[in-house]
């Protein structure tokens, strides 16, 4: 018997802020004192809060350590694990809690949070199928193999679950069409082609609770009679491939996969299709293709993949996310215990990726119809470094912008969708007053446009024109004009492409046309980049009543362009500066300003 | 230039080793990518020869299978070096900085995105999104991601890649 769980985050954000150093040096602590084996440590799945990582989260005490550093891991046991102290200097401490916060409860970042699909991320250990047994995984699809397929689909349906990846269409709907289709053989692809930069709950739940997916997909088969399963993951989450492969030995090992499952007239198996990096095979004929061996380009619909997809052969494509929200509405009880949370047309909860410009960034999972204001500052405690919220982004490439205007607009998939953005995979993406709206829509736009399959006219053509107006603009020779070019571009590219990706690429450049038009039209007349990020379009200066002289500013300087004696204020060769904005960053006194090129001369006329 | 970067420049390469790769895959023509992927980690790249060789043993025309390297960002047609650095262009890195980190990237080593080092050390690319975002901006060196980077610490990091 253990005396405590150890579950240390070994998700790719607590990695790469120095986990696996963390554990190292937490063996190395337990093997000293010759307890390793009474403690299990368990490199698992992500408890969401990325920004405080490497965490490590204790139980059953459920002390929550996090910031962790290699040096910190002897106090852990000797303290924590020996004499059952708490070492509070790790615990976490924010500007948004009083005292050091124990308990995982008590984290404000946790506090509005629903977990259902991150259910078991975290707390249990993700290579291991029995835990996931424990946690009563694979029971509801025990009792789907009991119900006839149509009443799994009436379920689902009843449920209320919408596609969590993209266009939000009715789960059970896209099943009832399956399982309507004629043939024998029929399949169901996991699309796991997570392409929205700014997005990673996938990532998140396929490396901390692989087997929810298998369930969900087992489920579906059963419900739309296929015996045949695909994920389609991305080449670029190597560990979420091998956490899944694990899962898949696994579950054939325990007979949940392959002939005659439980004793049923039921197969099913399960392959992996790693992606080659095309953000166009998130889009459904495009995956589909892909995994046939050829380019990823999209073909268009109907027929749906419904009638004729993978091989020709009726075919269901559903999200990673959708699919670990499966087992929990397919369970007793289920449907009408999802259908209890959220909004009249958005059901259940959504998991979002908090990223940017924002105090707590990571994953957070809220119930439907929870507003942009809650999420941001209640879940991600407001902005990082005290500056002013501007804007933030949802639905990645595909979306659109949500200004600070509108921040008590409750998010779902409908009052998304009237705001000029779109749920998408729930990537949000938060800007503050230094982030420019032009450039922000010239890198949605360059983004879509490299990944433009070429296939359609509107999408290869429209969106490189569209670009080469932007770049202008950014570049300080746009033209007023060039406002009404890009607005109508954007509806005959929207009306006339062929798929999802140039469908949806114009959004993030109308909806901050439709919402910062002010920022294009100051870039346009004035020459004025406000947010000092288009290069040619601002200068930097320090103001002398706040500069201190404490010449941080100057050490920064790639290029030497500050000079300035130790305590006085110091000055900016505008001659030899090149806008990098090191110094800016530096500053602590907020003495360096940003102002529209060529002020000064206008001041000595 | 070693002899053995020779080897690589002008293709001169051993291709025996492909028929034992594509083994498990010979008749299925809808396993193309696995076996490109499979051939790629075989040779860091995609050679003209090998390539040659897949479309020989799986039967599958030239042009097709160059349809398909082509098309998807993860192939390459070039040599590459030891140590990929991969620099995320996603949305969140893109407005925490990342160009400013490409740009010190490529002053360190004189390369632009795309090309690799005379010594065949690094390679540097771009990537759409590694998805650690909370992290931005970040980049990968082969399977290590590095995050919360400003351009100063980009010397230290590459460095430590010998």
């Amino acid at each position: 018997m253990y005396e405590k769980h150890l579950m240390i985050c070994g998700a790719t954000g607590c990695l790469s802020s120095g986990s696996q150093a963390v554990e190292e040096a937490l063996i190395k602590e337990l093997k000293k004192h010759k307890i390793k084996d009474k403690f299990r440590l368990v490199m698992g799945g992500c408890p969401g809060f990325c920004e405080v990582g490497p965490i490590i989260v204790v139980y059953p005490d459920e002390v929550f350590y996090c910031r962790l550093k290699p040096k910190h891991m002897a106090e852990v046991v000797e303290k924590h694990l020996l004499e059952g102290e708490i070492v509070e200097h790790l615990l976490y401490k924010g500007p948004d809690t009083e005292a050091p916060a124990r308990f995982f409860d008590t984290i404000p970042f946790y506090a509005k949070q629903k977990f259902n699909v991150l259910r078991n991320s975290g707390i249990i250990d993700p290579e291991s199928i029995d835990e996931y047994i424990m946690r009563g995984g694979y029971r509801a699809f025990s009792r789907a193999l009991a119900m006839e397929p149509a009443e799994i689909c009436e379920e689902v349906k009843s449920a209320g679950l919408r596609g969590r990846g993209g266009a939000g269409f009715s789960t059970g709907l896209k099943w009832e069409f399956t399982l309507n289709a004629s043939g024998q053989k029929k399949y169901v692809v996991c699309n796991a082609d997570e392409g929205d930069p700014g997005a990673f709950m996938d990532r998140s739940i396929l490396e901390g609770d692989p087997h929810a997916i298998l369930e969900g997909m087992l489920i579906c088969a059963r419900a739309t009679g296929a015996n045949e399963g695909y994920v389609y993951c991305r080449a670029e989450y190597p560990l979420a491939i091998k956490r899944l492969k694990i899962a898949i030995d696994k579950a054939e090992e325990y007979g949940l996969l392959g002939e005659k499952i439980l004793g049923y007239d039921f197969n099913f198996k399960i392959n992996i299709k790693e992606g080659a990096g095309a953000f166009v095979c998130g889009e459904e004929t495009a995956l589909l293709a892909s995994i046939e061996g050829k380019r990823g380009m999209p073909r268009p619909r109907p027929p749906f993949p419904a009638q004729s997809g993978l091989f020709g052969k009726p075919t269901t494509i559903n999200n990673v996310e959708t699919l670990a929200n499966i087992p929990l509405i397919v369970k007793e009880g289920g449907a009408a215990e999802f259908a209890s949370v959220g909004t009249e047309g958005s059901k259940g909860t959504k998991v979002f990726a908090l990223a940017g410009k924002i105090r707590n960034t990571g994953l957070c999972e809220v119930p439907m119809g929870i507003t942009v204001r809650e999420i941001i500052y209640d879940v991600g405690g407001g902005i990082k470094g005290g500056r002013k919220f501007k804007a933030v982004q949802a639905g990645g490439p595909s979306g659109g912008c949500i200004p600070a205007e509108q921040l008590d607009l409750p998010i779902d998939y409908d009052s998304l969708n009237k705001a000029g953005a779109i749920m998408g995979s729930g990537g949000l993406v938060v800007m503050d007053e230094r982030t420019c709206m032009v450039d922000l829509a010239r890198y949605f736009l360059s983004f879509t446009q490299k990944e433009s399959c070429g296939k359609c006219t509107p999408c290869r053509e429209g969106t490189k024109r569209m670009l080469e107006i932007l770049n202008r603009i950014t570049e300080g020779e746009g033209k007023l004009k060039d406002l009404d070019v890009l607005d109508s571009m954007a509806y005959s590219i929207k009306d006339s492409s062929l798929c999802g990706l140039g469908q949806t690429c114009p959004n993030p450049v109308l909806s901050t046309i439709r919402y910062f038009r002010n920022e294009y039209e100051e870039h346009i007349t004035d020459k004025f980049c406000r947010a000092g990020v288009c290069k040619p379009l601002f200068n930097y200066r320090i103001d002398a009543d706040k500069c201190t002289g404490c010449t941080v500013c100057a050490k920064a300087c790639p290029v030497n362009a500050i000079s300035g004696e130790k305590k006085k204020p110091h000055e900016i060769n505008l001659d030899l500066c090149t806008n990098c904005g090191n110094c800016i960053e530096k500053c602590r006194f907020d003495s360096i300003i940003i102002e529209p090129v060529g002020r000064e001369a206008d001041v000595s006329n | 230039m070693s002899r053995e970067t020779e080897a690589v420049m002008t293709e001169q390469i051993d291709i025996t080793a492909i028929e034992e790769i594509i083994e498990p895959y010979i008749k299925k023509k809808e396993m193309v990518i696995p076996v490109l992927q499979k051939v790629q980690e075989h040779f860091g790249y995609l050679p003209r020869p090998a390539i040659e060789e897949v479309s020989r043993l799986m039967r599958i025309p030239l042009s097709r299978l160059y349809g398909v390297a082509t098309f998807y960002a993860q192939f390459k047609m070039k040599p590459r070096g030891k140590y990929i650095i991969r620099v995320c262009k996603g949305t969140a890195c893109h407005i925490q900085g990342s160009p400013k980190i490409a740009e010190r990237i490529e002053e360190t080593l004189g390369i632009q995105s795309g090309e690799t080092t005379d010594d065949l050390r690094f390679t540097l690319e771009e990537v759409a999104c590694i998805g650690a975002c909370a992290l931005a901006p970040v980049i990968m060196i082969n399977d290590d991601p590095h995050g919360r980077l400003t351009p100063d610490k980009i010397k230290s990091i590459l460095d430590s890649y010998k």
